[in-house]
């Protein structure tokens, strides 16, 4: 893989390529010295131009790991500020060299402009309300921990799907994996015709929730409730919150965060038993190393002149001490 | 009833470079369905006339220049009655030479600007001024609109009567819609004094703005449908267009006006006009070579070059077009030709601006896509390509005998990539640049004056 721009353009081999590598990095975590040195010396460039906690500071602590030196660039205080175009804010990082660039935008497509711009390899961390792809991929693997295999399985994704890059994905992603996906929510946050667009059933209300597996809600965009997309929040809870009444047992409970407490979900539910939102977090860490090592490490020559990417080059991690 | 239509040439322009000398158009393959010509013949231009079809390779040249038209075809001249000029105010996109003479090299003999310039053109004085510049500096015959309404604002009139009396062509906001439908009626009511079409662009912003008023600048973007579905872009639905146009022509009706719908989009739109026509309402309409040419799974790419507004739509929309063209419910094809700098262009597909150029290759593209694949007549096509001139007072060219010669030389083997050589127009924001289109445009003429030559034939060695 060159870049990671979009869950659309993946095969279901290389996303259990990916997965793998994910498995070999939460054995390091579970390490003392928790470093490998794949990246010495190379560079990664963390480049927001939305606010993010949870996907800036995994992609960050992800390239640490693997002993890459990180420059993040957040929108707000940058030369961005000042009116520079993408094209010319993606020249001038470049110039410093970077093995990578990790960029989210409110635009969909801007990760492919950037990789047309770019030596770099670039990964998406979220275009618009167009792709989420590390986002899927830490949702595939922390269900492929729970349930071993998707095949067959039922994944209802509730809520504001009009305005969610994740819903997206995460159809694409659980689909291709071999799970069936529905997506719920009232009539005017669901797309025309996303069923055709994204191969999943399309349900207004939760009557039939039992049959999931897996209950992945999304955010809630309260901003959004100027517009009259729906009457109220009171509505909207009436109708699609998850709640200890409607989650049942034996079923999984997602959210990509941040949580709105008491919109998509109700208190219980978020810290209950069947959650995995933490583990979602915790996936993401390793997820995205393994992104990072599939696009800098994967098959390709080493600075020193060795191959990285053979399988036990993850199996097999060395640690090293942080330089003094 | 209308007045007698007045010919192309009538509109500003230089009166071309080279005088209208003598020239014979040998052994052409001569078309135009309007004036019954479907024959091989010697095209005599004579003092700016057709003076003379005889038979093929009878004519002695004498002193008139000789092209070898064997193997060619000799059209009546196109006329686009939508470009956008970009001037005043946005020259670095677009000028009245430039544009024009991508116009010449497209086959155009004439073309409409629209108004939304920088600042609109809303004066008398604006338009006098560009009519003076166009005699100066136009290579095609060039008419200019006013705006409807003060700024395109959309709530005020503008001084249409004396709009008209400067010259301005006919009345439009394009590029907007006309929202406010009193304001949309009173103008309706003014045309019976002014007289001046009405060219409206047809779209509802409460429809076609989501995110609605409160981000107006981020509205839909692309075709609402199973493309925008699967990329998040959002849509701008396609009965955004189509109840705009159901609500102008019930006005038009009620008030015995006539309007003109510009880039229809929509199979719903067709469906609109074409009730509307049934009904016996005044209402002619045009479509884009793009939107008869491409869909929106184009935008899959997220290529700009891909935006426009109207958007591209569905299979079953441009479907809708083509029939509506070979049926005539679309009376005319127009360009929307749309000049954007590169920096406009070259972000990401939402921040990008809307439009594509396309008077170079309007032609050439419609040869290639429908006529080549047995979708159109040539003959449909060449009649569309000029009947955007009667909407709007004027008429379209013809090869008839005793007709002034507005006239194209058209290759229908050659095939070429647009934007290989580089382009006519200042910009280059065009959707079919480095495709390879079969048929091109070899030479222009308007009123017997060659106004374009194409280089490689020009030289002589096409």
């Amino acid at each position: 893989m060159r870049h990671l721009l979009a869950i659309a353009e993946l095969e279901r081999g290389d996303i259990e390529r990916i997965m793998e590598r994910a498995e070999g990095f939460a054995e390091v975590g579970r390490r003392d010295i928790k470093k490998v040195p794949t990246l010495r010396g190379r560079t990664i460039v963390n480049l927001f131009y939305e606010s993010s906690t949870r996907t800036s500071s995994s992609f960050e602590l992800a390239a640490k790991r693997l002993s890459a030196d990180v420059v993040s660039v957040k929108a707000a205080g940058s030369s961005v500020d000042k009116g520079e175009s993408l094209k010319d804010t993606i020249a001038t990082l470049s110039a410093y060299g970077p093995e990578a660039i990790v960029i989210r935008s409110p635009d969909a497509g801007a990760a492919d402009l950037v990789a047309g711009w770019t030596e770099a390899a670039v990964v998406n961390a979220g275009d618009g309300k167009h792709e989420h792809p590390s986002q899927a991929l830490l949702d595939v693997y922390t269900l492929l921990h729970r349930l071993g295999s998707l095949e067959g399985k039922r994944i209802w994704i509730v809520g504001d799907v009009l305005h969610s890059r994740v819903a997206r994905s995460n159809v694409l992603a659980f689909r291709m994996m071999g799970a069936e996906v529905t997506v719920c929510g009232p009539p005017t946050l669901i797309p025309r015709a996303v069923d055709e667009a994204l191969g999943c059933d399309v349900t207004y209300e939760l009557d039939g929730l039992a049959e999931a597996d897996v209950i992945y809600a999304l955010r809630m965009q309260r901003e959004r409730m100027g517009e009259q997309f729906v009457p109220s929040i009171r509505e909207y809870v009436a109708g699609y919150q998850i709640d200890a009444r409607r989650l049942g047992s034996r079923q999984l409970l997602m959210h990509p965060g941040p949580v709105n407490r008491g919109v998509e979900l109700a208190p219980e539910v978020i810290d209950g038993p069947n959650s995995l939102i933490a583990e979602q977090v915790e996936s993401g860490l390793v997820v995205r190393m393994a992104i990072l090592y599939e696009l800098l490490a994967g098959g390709r020559p080493r600075p020193d002149g060795g191959r990285t990417g053979d399988p036990e080059d993850v199996g097999t991690p060395t640690p090293i001490k942080e330089p003094a | 009833m209308s007045a007698p239509l007045r010919p192309v040439s009538s509109l500003g322009w230089r009166g071309g470079g080279e005088p209208a000398g003598d020239l014979v158009l040998s052994r052409a393959a001569v078309l135009d369905p309007r004036a019954g010509l479907d024959g091989a013949y010697d095209v005599v231009v004579r003092g700016g006339e057709i003076a003379e079809l005889a038979a093929a390779g009878s004519v002695e040249a004498g002193d008139a220049e000789v092209v070898d038209a064997e193997g060619r075809m000799v059209l009546p001249a196109f006329f686009d009655p939508h470009v956008h000029l970009r001037t005043p105010g946005d020259e670095d996109e677009e000028d009245l030479e430039t544009g024009t003479r991508a116009a010449a090299s497209g086959g155009y003999c004439g073309v409409l600007a629209m108004a939304n310039t920088q600042p609109p053109v809303d004066s008398a004085a604006d338009v006098r001024s560009l009519r003076d510049r166009a005699s100066e500096e136009a290579f095609v015959p060039t008419g200019f609109l006013a705006c409807v309404t003060r700024g395109m604002a959309g709530e005020e009139l503008t001084e249409m009567a004396e709009l008209g009396d400067a010259g301005a062509i006919a009345f439009s906001d394009d590029g907007l819609p006309i929202s406010n439908a009193r304001v949309m009626r009173r103008a309706l009511q003014y045309q019976h004094l002014v007289g001046g079409q009405l060219a409206l662009h047809e779209e509802d912003h409460d429809l076609s703005r989501p995110a609605g008023a409160h981000a107006p600048h981020k509205g839909g973007v692309m075709h609402e449908g199973i493309v925008s579905a699967a990329l998040g872009l959002a849509g701008i639905p396609s009965v955004a267009e189509s109840t705009m146009i159901a609500r102008d022509a019930a006005l038009a009706a009620y008030e015995d006006a006539r309007i003109h719908v510009q880039h229809l989009s929509a199979r719903e739109s067709v469906a609109a006009v074409a009730a509307a026509k049934d009904a016996g309402v005044r209402i002619t309409c045009e479509a884009t070579p793009h939107h008869l040419t491409l869909t929106d799974e184009e935008v899959r790419s997220l290529d700009s070059r891909f935006k426009m507004n109207p958007p591209l739509r569905g299979a079953e929309d441009r479907q809708a077009l083509i029939d509506g063209i070979r049926s005539g419910v679309i009376d005319c094809v127009a360009t929307d030709h749309a000049p954007h700098s590169i920096d406009e262009k070259e972000v990401p597909f939402e921040e990008a601006a809307m439009g594509t150029t396309g008077l170079e290759t309007a032609f050439a593209t419609l040869h290639t896509e429908l006529v080549i694949p047995g979708v159109l007549q040539l003959g449909a096509l060449v009649e569309r390509m000029s009947a955007g001139a009667v909407p709007f007072g004027l008429g379209p060219p013809s090869l008839a005998v005793g007709s002034e010669a507005s006239l194209v030389l058209f290759d229908p083997q050659a095939e070429w990539e647009p934007g290989a050589e580089g382009w006519e127009s200042r910009s280059s924001n065009s959707c079919f640049a480095g495709r390879t289109l079969r048929g091109r445009v070899l030479m222009t003429v308007v009123a017997g004056r060659a106004v374009y030559r194409q280089r490689s034939f020009a030289m002589g060695v096409a």
